[in-house]
Order: C-alpha cells, then sequence, then structure tokens
C-alpha cells in the first residue's frame, strides 16, 4: 500500500524554486521573517534596520545561505532594507570532573578543553534563536 | 575626558538624534518555535496511543530503506502493527521498496526540502487517518528522513527515538564531518556490515568519531543483506512489552 503526495505545501511557487537551492536556510530564513513581521505589528509598526540572531555552531545552519535566503525573502517586508546580523555561539559543555562549564576552542571533540575528559552535557551550541529587531523609527 | 564632559556630551546627543531613534525589540524566541510546538502535541499524541516513533536520518545511500524494509518484515511477522512515513525530494521509489514489507507506507516528496518538518508529518498522518488508516493503532512509526546529514539538525518530528545511520562505506570520519546531527542521535547504527572487510572500515576509529561527537550513545552494527545484528536493532526500537 503506497500513498503519495506533495509535502511541501508551505513553501510555494517561486519560494519553491529558491528551496531547491537554498536548502533548509531558506525555511529558517521564512521563519525569522514571519516572526519580525508580527513583533513590529505588535509593537505598532516601523520599519525595520536590523535583525539580530544567534546561532550556535552545531545547528548545522551555513551563513552565507541563510543571509542569501534572507535577502530573498525579505522582498515587500518591513526588513527590505535590514540588516542580518548573527552572533555564532560557541560550544560550551559541562565537565563532571572540572566541575565547571567550558568553552570549547573548536568541535570535535566534545572533551573538556582543561582535563581532557569526554562530556556530552551540551550548555550552549544548538541555539537557534531570534534575539532582537532594531527598529528604525520617527519620533513625533 | 573626566567624568563630567563625557555626561555633558552625553546629554547633548539625545537632541540631536531626537528625529530617527532607534529602538530595539528584544525577543529571544526560538525560530523553530511553532515546529517545537507542534512536535511537542504530536509527541503527547503519540505517548497517549502508544505508538512508538523513530526518526532515521542518515546520509544519502547510507542504507535506510533497505535497514527499513528489512525491520518492518520482521517486525510484522513479530505481530507488532508497523508503518512507515519516508521522505524524499522526488520520487516515491523509496515507498515502493518499503512497502514490499507489507506494511503500510506513505511517501511524502519534498520537492526540493531537504529535511521533513514537524507540520509535514503531522499533515500526512491527518491523510492518512483520512484514508482508514488508524495511526492510534499503530506500535511503532519509523520516518524515514530525507537523505541529508546537516538539514535534519534542528527539526523535532515528534519522535521517541532519532537514529543516525552511518554505512561502512562512507568513511570512519563521517561523525566528525557532521558533529551537529550526529549529536542529536539517541541511538548510531553502523550498517552495511557486510562490506566492512571488502573496504577495510577500522571499526576503532569509527566508534572513536562517534564518541567524540555524542559521548555515550549507544552504537550497533547491522547488515540488512546478512541479518547480522538486526535483532539487536529491532530489540532497540521495539515498544518494550
Amino acid at each position: 500500500m503506497v500513498h503519495y503526495d506533495a509535502g511541501g505545501g508551505a513553501l510555494a511557487g517561486s519560494t519553491r524554486q529558491l528551496a531547491k537551492r537554498q536548502m533548509h536556510e531558506l525555511s529558517i530564513a521564512m521563519r525569522v521573517i514571519e516572526m519580525v513581521e508580527q513583533e513590529v505589528a505588535a509593537a505598532g509598526g516601523g520599519s525595520v534596520a536590523s535583525v539580530s540572531l544567534r546561532i550556535g555552531v552545531l545547528a548545522g545552519v551555513s551563513e552565507g545561505a541563510l543571509q542569501f535566503a534572507f535577502e530573498q525573502a525579505r522582498e515587500d517586508t518591513v526588513m527590505q532594507a535590514a540588516t542580518l546580523r548573527i552572533t555564532h555561539l560557541p560550544v560550551q559543555v559541562y565537565c563532571p570532573s572540572c566541575q565547571a562549564v567550558r568553552e570549547l576552542p573548536r568541535v570535535p571533540p566534545l572533551a573538556c578543553p582543561v582535563c581532557g575528559r569526554s562530556t556530552g552535557d551540551l550548555r550552549q551550541g544548538t541555539e537557534l534563536e531570534l534575539d532582537c529587531i532594531e527598529l528604525t523609527e520617527t519620533i513625533l | 575626558m573626566s567624568p563630567a564632559e563625557t555626561a555633558l556630551t552625553q546629554s547633548a546627543e539625545p537632541a540631536a538624534e531626537a528625529a530617527a531613534q532607534p529602538r530595539i525589540l528584544q525577543v529571544r524566541t526560538r525560530i523553530l518555535k511553532k515546529n517545537d510546538e507542534v512536535a511537542r502535541e504530536m509527541r503527547a499524541g503519540f505517548e497517549t496511543a502508544g505508538v512508538r516513533v523513530v526518526n532515521v536520518v542518515s546520509s544519502p545511500g547510507s542504507g535506510k530503506t533497505s535497514l527499513l524494509t528489512e525491520s518492518l518484515r520482521r517486525l510484522r511477522d513479530r505481530g507488532l502493527a508497523v508503518a512507515a512515513i519516508v521522505g524524499d525530494l522526488e520520487t516515491d521509489n523509496d515507498a515502493r521498496r518499503l512497502a514490499a514489507s507489507g506494511a503500510p507506507v506513505r511517501q511524502i516528496m519534498t520537492h526540493g526540502l531537504c529535511h521533513l518538518e514537524a507540520d509535514m508529518v503531522q499533515r500526512e498522518l491527518a491523510a492518512w487517518e483520512a484514508e482508514g488508516l488508524a495511526v492510534s493503532s499503530l506500535q511503532l512509526l519509523f520516518v524515514e528522513n530525507v537523505g541529508n546529514l546537516v538539514c535534519p539538525t534542528s527539526w523535532d518530528l515528534g519522535e521517541s527515538l532519532r537514529v543516525v545511520l552511518m554505512s561502512v562505506t562512507e568513511g570512519e570520519d563521517k561523525p566528525l564531518k557532521y558533529p551537529g546531527l550526529f549529536n542529536t542521535a539517541d541511538l548510531v547504527v553502523i550498517t552495511k556490515s557486510d562490506l566492512a572487510e571488502a573496504c577495510r572500515f577500522d571499526r576503532e576509529a569509527a566508534l572513536s568519531a562517534i564518541e567524540q561527537v555524542r559521548p555515550g550513545v549507544p552504537v550497533l552494527e547491522t547488515s540488512a543483506v546478512t541479518a547480522v545484528g538486526i535483532n539487536d536493532w529491532l530489540d532497540a526500537v521495539c515498544p518494550s512489552p
């Protein structure tokens, strides 16, 4: 018994064409744009100067692809002229031997950089967050 | 500059910039919040109904479909109600392969999207229900993700178990190259073990690579051809009696 149908219903028309090249960064850019539009509307409107994201290095997101997807997907939105700022968050793990949170200069390995103990107790590095929105508005 | 001078300079600035002053909206929200919410709702539904959901992720060609076809066949022989949903960019070839097991199978064609999202799975399950499959009566549902070792990382599908596969043919250092995805694994399965000797697979190097990106994760080794390790794998994914 086989059933099938198109699963990409949320992505329509030209955006679906983009998805073929942009991979998951386009899904992320579209979510960001949706969230920013909601936040700006809730704040009474305005144009957006910048959008800041926090992305962990283990989140599997390419900055270049995300920038490109954002520029393509923001057409005709309040983000038309906005800059996308991305803060990359390094991996932090808790080391049970040192009983301390350690920042890793590189990954892999997921191991304490001080004592070498292998640890998968992640405290930072998988984030995919919309941090803040900078509005430019005229004060009356 | 003395503190008094600094204070003077600062107090002079707002008047000059009053015309166009930036305003910051602090949001600090997960970008995939909606997906996480759908996934959480699905997980709660699966738990209530007693459906175990296994999200299977790997690079293309690692043997997801072969392993799952064999698994569905054997689990049906054990008398379990099993089914599978499979995501691919195009074609329903994998659904046809999986359906050879006799289990109900549904293909999601993503038309370019490189991963499955929770609402895609939710829609498919709703459509399947409408066509007469009682999803809540299933004991095990495999979700074979789109073959990709990057994109599925952050999308929770409401699964009970996330399994990442790597085959002996694709290099022992795969986990080191894709630490983000391997780091989300609840279980790692090394597939195609029947080919290990032919491609001089270095088991110790592979286990070390896995340990470096997901310390402590259980690792199994299987062959869908010779059935080596298949029973251990089925015991790991089967609902506990």
